[in-house]
């Protein structure tokens, strides 16, 4: 039987490669796509917990996680084609349109 | 055994979705990131979340990324640099982060009062079954809440995505 610790510890990780994707890249794509990466290593220890606890709670939890997620990329795809429409660039450093 | 074949591969894919140069590899890899996921889950004894890991997030959400990333023709866009200049910084803080997280979740333990949802009380009745259950009774306005979250969602990508913006 795996100890409950290892699952928190992967989810740990996936977390963290999730914040290097999220602060290191220019693509806005795969900015977003680090998001949903830091989700789901969420929804990992989630689950894990909900396993180990025996309790349903934590599987309700991964259940709003995953519809907040496709509401989260139905919106911010729908914001990047807009802002696309505009100015040909998804480079974040090239996008300074708030800068003063 | 299962669980260190899982991690690996975890990581490992979680490196490449975050370091390819081709956003479309990226998604690839995302795909097969997630079809991990949910065989993680099965192995957690959630059925009903490994299959709307499938269904939710390999067959609805990255087909959404693709779609954007070919609607937007970014052949052009794949320049030299892929990473901003402070990548270096967002390095230090993603190993800081992994540093402390991974150190306090070494410590965490299963303290004994546990639930009624034991593996066999869940077999007997049927994961889709339980979790129905609690979700249509005990978080029924969270649900309905989400359903809105999701019509709001509808009209909002809707009216971004239609409208130029002047």
């Amino acid at each position: 039987m795996v100890p409950l610790s290892w699952y928190i510890m992967l989810s740990a990780v996936m977390f963290s490669i999730g914040v290097f994707g999220f602060l290191a890249r220019r693509n806005l794509i795969i900015i977003f796509m680090s998001i949903e990466l830091m989700l789901n290593s969420v929804n990992i220890s989630l689950v894990a917990f909900s396993h180990y606890l025996q309790s349903m709670r934590g599987q309700i939890l991964v259940f709003f996680v995953i519809a907040v997620a496709a509401a989260e990329a139905a919106i911010g795809l729908a914001i990047l084609i807009a802002y696309y429409k505009n100015n040909p660039t998804i480079k974040v450093d090239e996008i300074t349109g708030l800068k003063g | 055994m299962f669980f260190a074949y899982f991690a690996g591969m975890l990581t490992v894919l979680s490196v490449l979705v975050v370091t390819r140069r081709n956003p479309v590899h990226s998604v690839l890899w995302m795909l097969v990131l997630f079809v991990h996921i949910a065989g993680l889950y099965l192995f957690l004894n959630a059925e009903f979340m490994a299959a709307i890991q499938i269904i939710v997030y390999a067959g609805a959400i990255l087909v959404l990324f693709l779609f954007v990333i070919m609607l937007l023709d970014l052949k052009k866009d794949e320049s030299v640099r892929k990473f901003q200049n402070q990548w270096f910084l967002g390095l230090v803080i993603g190993l800081i982060f992994m540093v402390v997280l991974v150190s306090t979740a070494s410590k965490i333990t299963v303290i004994p009062p546990l639930g009624e949802y034991s593996v066999d009380a869940i077999k007997s009745e049927g994961s889709m079954m339980t979790i129905g259950k609690i979700l249509y009774t005990e978080y029924l306005l969270p649900f309905e809440i989400a359903s809105l979250l999701l019509l709001v969602a509808i009209i909002g990508a809707v009216v971004l995505a239609k409208r130029r913006i002047e």
